[in-house]
Parts: C-alpha cells; structure tokens; sequence
C-alpha cells in the first residue's frame, strides 16, 4: 500500500514509464479508483497524487513536464519521503521497483529505459559507465554534495572516476548473519566473527541440519571467499578464482540454498540459522523475529577478515527525458533529514556526514551499520570484472549452485 | 464464397502444411481474418495475413537472433559490437564470429542442458499424451452440451495467471505443503517426502501447464472420426480394443502430432517451471539462456544457446511434418 501504488499499475499497463501523460493519468486515476474500491474505509489519496502540478510550492527550475521516473530497489526507502518530494515541487514520481542488477542492467544496456533515477550498484555502475548508459551530473544542480563524506567519497571513486556519473544512495556490507542460540547450542564456541563460519568445513558442517545459505552474488561471494583466502579480491586472477571454487565446492553439501531473498523470512521464523546475508536485510528478519516474538534472536557480524562493501548509487541515464528532475530529486534525497530517515528505515548507512547526528542511535551506533574506523580499513570493494573474467566467475558460480 | 467453402481452403491448407499449422489455421490470424472479411477480398488477402504474421513475429525477431550471436561482446549499449561496418564509403567489412557457437561445445554444460531439457520435455509430453487422450476421447463422444461444458472446464485454468498456478503446486508440494501434511495427519508416512526441487516436481508443473495444448488438437481430431468405421470395424468382428487400435489410433495421428508438438516444442524451453519446482543440481537450456543474458551480460552467447536450440526443435518438426505429409498423401 506504499508509495502510491497507483503509480505501478500505471507502469504495469504501459511497460514503459514514458508513455503519453494523459494516458498514464487516466490509468492512474482508473487505478486508484479501483484500489478505493478495495480499500474501502482506507483514507483518500493525498491530492497531489491525482493532479500533481497543482500546486508547485517551489520556483526551482524543473523540467516543463513535471513527471520524473524512479527505478529503485524493493523496500529500499522511507515511504513519507517521495510523497514530500511531490508536494515541495509538484512534481508526480512514478516510482518503481527492481530486485536485481542484473534485471536493472539489461533493460539500461538495451536503452530507451524512460527511467530519469536509477540505483545500480558500484560494481554495476562502473560497468555500465564504461558502456556509455549515464549522463555526467551537474553538480552546480546539487548544492547538498557538500554533505557527503569525502572517505567513502573517495572509496566510490574507484568505481566512478571523479564522482562524476553518481552520488552515493546508501551503502552496506555482506557478513554473517545468524541466529544466536541455534549457532550456540550447535557450536558453543562457533567464530561469528569470522568468514569460517562458512568457509571452513569443519566449522560449516555442524550448522547443516538447522540450515545454511548463501548470497546469490557470484562476484561479491566470491571476493568473500578471497578475503578468507587473504587474497585480493579484486585482483582477477584465474588461479585464485580456482582456489576459491575449491573451497566453495568443498562446503557445498552442507549449503541449503543459494539465493538472495528468500533468507530473510527463513531466519526470521527460524528455518535456516546462518547467512551469508547484506547487513540491511538480516536486521530485516531481526525486527521481523521480533515482531513475531517466537524468541528468535538474530545478530550481524562483519567478519574480522574483513568484508565486500557495496554502494547503491543514484544515477541518472544518458537519455532520461526529465533530468532536471531527476537532479532536484537526487538533491532531495541528499538532505540530511531524508537520507537519516531512510537509514533509519532501511538499516543500511548512507555516506551523508550530515545526516549522521539525526540518525537514531540504536543504527547510528551499530558496528555492524556504520562501522568504526579499524574495520572501514579491512573492507573491500568489488570492483567490476572483465568480461573474460566475468565467463569464468560465472562458471564458476554454476558449478557451486548445481554441486559439480 | 460461403462459410463452408471457406472452412473447406482452410482445411486443404491445414492438410498440405500438416498438423502443427492446423491449430494456427483455426484458431490464429486467418480465422480472424475470416471473420472480418465476411465479403470476401479474395483468398490471397486471406493467405497474405498469416506470411504478414510469421514475418513481423518469427522471422524478423529470429535474424535478430542470428545477428546478434554471430557479434562479439563488448561494454556498450546495446552490449555486443555490430556484425558490419562501413569501410570507407563504399565497402562494407562483415565480421562473423563463430566462437559462441564453438564455446556451446567446449564446455559440458551446454550439452548436458540440452540433453536434460529433451529429456524432460520428452517425458513430460509422453503423460500428456497418456492423460489428454482418454480425455479428449471422452469430450468427443460426449454429448454436445456436457462437450461445451467439458472444453470450458479444460479452458478454464488460462483464465488465471500461470505463475499463480505455478506457485499454488509449491504450496502443495512442499516438505510442510498440503500433500505432507494430510500424508502425515493419515499416518502414510513417518518423515514429509521430498518433493520440490526434483524431476517429479517438474514433471507435475508441465503436464498440469500444457495438458490443454495436448487436449484440444486431439479433440480436434477425434471429434470429426465417422463412428460408423467402429460400427464396421464391429461387424467385421473387431473386439472394441482392437477396433481402437486399427482404426482409432491410426486415424488420429495427425492429433497427436499435433498435441506432441504443442507440448514438447515450448516445454524444452521452459524457464519458470523449472526454477520454481526444478532440482538446482541440474539446469535446464532456458535457464543457461537466461544466466548468459542476465548474469553473464553474453548477449552473443545467449543468442548462440537459442539459435541452437531452435535449430534442435525444426529438425524433429521437419521430420514430423515429413511424415505426416506422407500419411496424408496415402489413398484413404
């Protein structure tokens, strides 16, 4: 019911955010006609959702058609936020959603997206800079730049020449994830803090029976597995990526399933007890587990031989029709009383120095969200790989999901 | 020209081009098209809109295919480098690659794709066949009303979304599904069977999915039968099994061909299926296509898995229609 969802019967019935504006209001409104219909007793749409250029509170300049095209990940922002957006400008967000980088990627290499703001990752970014999918940003237009910290600034750099194509969305870490009294009762003196948890098989096998999963991300799991090595992550080197099958192959009869979503209901209610998992999503089952109050308990550890950081990058595509917007929203989220809402929402940090001191304590203090000094200088990017490379990783991949 | 005569061009057409293009004939684009031109714009017209079709749908789309896995990948929009070039102004340079196609045979997990894949479909296809005919002979010789009553209940399931349909038999399947539970709650089993992940899981999506794409050419074919050649058959001292056998079966070839093919052809690429129940420990092609595509970011490669792939599905069509060419063309 979030997010205006009107907006995604729009996209639903067009295929392609881009279409005619009356027509997509017209599918609009029949949408939300049919959503109060179900609803019922729900309250009424906030007007601005209906006739979005009403009225514009601002006198920035935007784009004459005052209609911008989001394409963000799933559950990934606080939901008072794009609503604020549409008020302050008058500008309609058709916001929609996407559950893997992949799936963003092939429709942004094939082109024409219509999309004006999307969210790939770092190592994906790069990538598709290289292939020529963004525009530059102008950062005249982005007066909240300044708010950004420079040392993850930098960090983003070496996906992102000069920062030049993104700003930085929110960031996070792949550690362990794991249920504290079964990983207990399974090992008394089971190294949480550590990489053997699932990497080691003498370790791993004791947690077979109450259930072990791993990330669907070939590149990033495998720099985990490197780091576990002690070796460079994104050095690109066949003989490492060798050694890392052999450990991977070597752990997988005791691996339940490798996927990148389903975990996080399955350690909530307590199927699985242990995941490879991104930090913002394990803290997910946390306070899913707690809702439920079954007396699961679930914790998160960056590894002590250090992580793959990712960095979900806002961007805006070399042939968006309304990049004027897309600027003005990207500026938004940049506020610091925006980006501190949707850390606090989402559990993953964002890079927005000034945001820092309005984020609620329980994640600003978390380690395991934004982590001190000495364990910032043990993470790892995962930067983009070859395409020679990306065959054999790939490979790779297929042979520890099927097992041989 | 009347109705009927109509139906009798169609008819001719379906036979000569064999069975696969019958359903296309009745129910796709010159059915349509029939209906539009109740006065006649003349059977050309009527011809031309199913060739309009199979260009703009078939075979455009195909040498797009064609191009692409015959390019070279490389970091770009759209990701893989163009098959000519202008050179000067007045050659054109054309660089074929053959090395996707050659990298499908290099590594064993593109053939033993395939092979699972045929296999599968083939399995899946030969349940249809054995729980779509008795059903289909069944809706032949019922009574018109309980017939309509009968192909409306077969139609009904498309009426939802296939994915839902799809994700109900998780539900039913899995280790605590409903299957399990009533199976455990009646003392049958101790432990819940493993179902999900397997062939089995597989088996049941497909032949549930494309059970009516079997039933419906075989009624087709069986509705039209003289049941007086089974009155003959009778007097000439046939045992009704062996009426079915000499006369029956043999008369309704073409149907079953017909619903093999509907069956088989999609089920060999069939992705969701098999990635929803399927074991993981083995992929099927249309999996391997879509990891070259997504995962691998191989346009090129993904083109060359599919090329092959419908190179593998024409060689049996071909052979099929060669055959039932033959049959159609025997003094009857």
């Amino acid at each position: 019911m979030r997010l205006l969802p009107s907006v995604d019967f729009a996209n639903l019935l067009s295929g392609n955010p881009s279409m005619n504006a009356n027509l997509r209001r017209l599918c609009a409104t029949a949408a939300l006609a049919l959503l109060l219909g179900a609803c019922g007793s729900k309250e009424a749409p906030k007007p601005a959702a209906q006739s979005p250029a009403a009225a514009p509170v601002s006198t920035v300049p935007t784009d004459p058609e005052k209609v911008l095209n989001v394409y963000n990940w799933s559950d990934y922002i606080e939901e008072s936020v794009v609503p604020a957006f549409e008020k302050e400008y008058g500008i309609k967000v058709n916001y929609d959603v996407f559950d893997s980088n992949e799936v963003l990627e092939t429709k942004l290499l094939a082109g024409k997206t219509g999309y004006d703001v999307v969210v790939p990752s770092a190592a994906f970014l790069e990538r598709q800079i290289q292939a020529g999918v963004f525009q530059k940003l102008d950062k005249s237009k982005l007066s909240n730049l300044k708010n950004l910290d420079p040392g993850i600034t930098e960090r983003i750099a070496r996906h992102d020449p000069g920062n030049e194509h993104s700003v930085n969305y929110l960031w996070g870490t792949s550690g362990v994830g794991y249920n504290v009294d079964k990983i207990k009762a399974a090992m008394p003196d089971a190294p949480v803090d550590s990489f053997r948890m699932f990497y080691d098989p003498a370790v791993v096998s004791k947690f077979k029976d109450c259930g072990v999963t791993i990330l669907d991300a070939p590149s990033e799991v495998l720099g985990t597995v490197l780091l576990y090595l002690g070796k460079d992550p994104n050095a690109q080197n066949p003989e490492d990526l060798a050694a890392a099958e052999k450990v991977l192959m070597a752990i997988r009869p005791y691996v339940r399933y490798v996927n990148s979503s389903k975990y996080i209901e399955d350690l909530a209610n307590g199927e699985v007890c242990l995941s490879l998992g991104w930090v913002g999503d394990v803290f997910q089952a946390r306070d899913r587990a707690k809702d439920a109050s079954k007396g699961v308990s679930i914790a998160y550890n960056i590894p002590k031989e250090g992580a793959i950081t990712f960095f979900d990058m806002l961007a805006v595509p070399a042939d968006a029709t309304h990049p004027l917007n897309a600027h003005l929203f990207i500026d938004f989220l940049l506020r610091p009383q925006i980006a501190a809402k949707n850390s606090d929402k989402v559990h993953y940090a964002n890079s927005n120095a000034a945001s820092w001191d309005r984020i609620s304590p329980a994640v600003r203090n978390d380690p395991a969200v934004f982590p001190p000094a000495e364990v910032m200088a043990k993470l790892q990017p995962d930067l983009a790989k070859s395409p020679e490379f990306t065959r054999l990783l790939t490979r790779t991949w297929t042979r520890f999901k099927t097992g041989k | 020209m009347s109705r009927q005569g109509r139906l009798a061009i169609f008819e001719r057409y379906a036979q000569r081009w064999g069975p696969f293009w019958n359903l296309f004939y009745r129910f796709g684009p010159p059915r349509w098209s029939l209906l539009l031109l109740q006065n006649g714009w003349g059977r050309n017209l009527v011809i031309g809109v199913p060739y309009l079709w199979l260009t703009l749908f078939f075979l455009i789309p195909f040498v797009i295919v064609l191009k692409i896995s015959f390019s070279e990948i490389r970091i770009a929009m759209p990701p893989y480098a163009p098959l000519w070039e202008w050179v000067g102004d007045t050659a054109i340079s054309i660089k074929l690659n053959f090395a996707n196609y050659r990298y499908l045979f290099s590594d064993s997990l593109y053939v033993s794709s395939y092979l699972y894949s045929m296999q599968v479909a083939a399995i899946s296809t030969f349940f249809c066949l054995l729980l779509g005919y008795p059903m289909a002979y069944g809706i032949a010789r019922a009574s018109p009303a309980a017939r309509n009553l009968c192909l409306m209940l077969i139609i009904l399931p498309f009426w939802t979304s296939f994915l839902l349909r799809v994700y109900a038999w998780i539900g039913l399947l899995k280790n605590n599904g409903v299957i399990n539970n009533v199976l455990m709650a009646l003392g049958i089993v101790d432990q819940p069977i493993t179902m999900m992940q397997t062939d089995f899981a597989v088996y049941i999506g497909i032949v549930y999915s494309y059970l009516p794409f079997m039933i419906l050419p075989l009624y087709t074919n069986l509705e039209k039968h003289d049941p007086t050649l089974l009155e003959a058959a009778a007097d000439l001292g046939a045992k009704p099994a062996k009426a079915f056998f000499r006369v029956t079966l043999p008369l309704s070839m073409p149907g079953i061909f017909a619903g093999c093919l509907l069956v088989f052809i999609p089920a060999v690429g069939e992705y969701v299926i098999p990635s929803l129940l399927g074991r993981t420990d083995q992929l099927m092609i249309g999996r391997v296509l879509s990891d070259e595509f997504f995962a691998n970011r191989d346009w090129p490669v993904a083109g060359a898995v599919a090329i092959l792939m419908l190179l593998m599905l024409v060689v049996p069509i071909m052979l099929f229609q060669h055959f039932q060419g033959r049959e159609l063309r025997k003094p009857s």
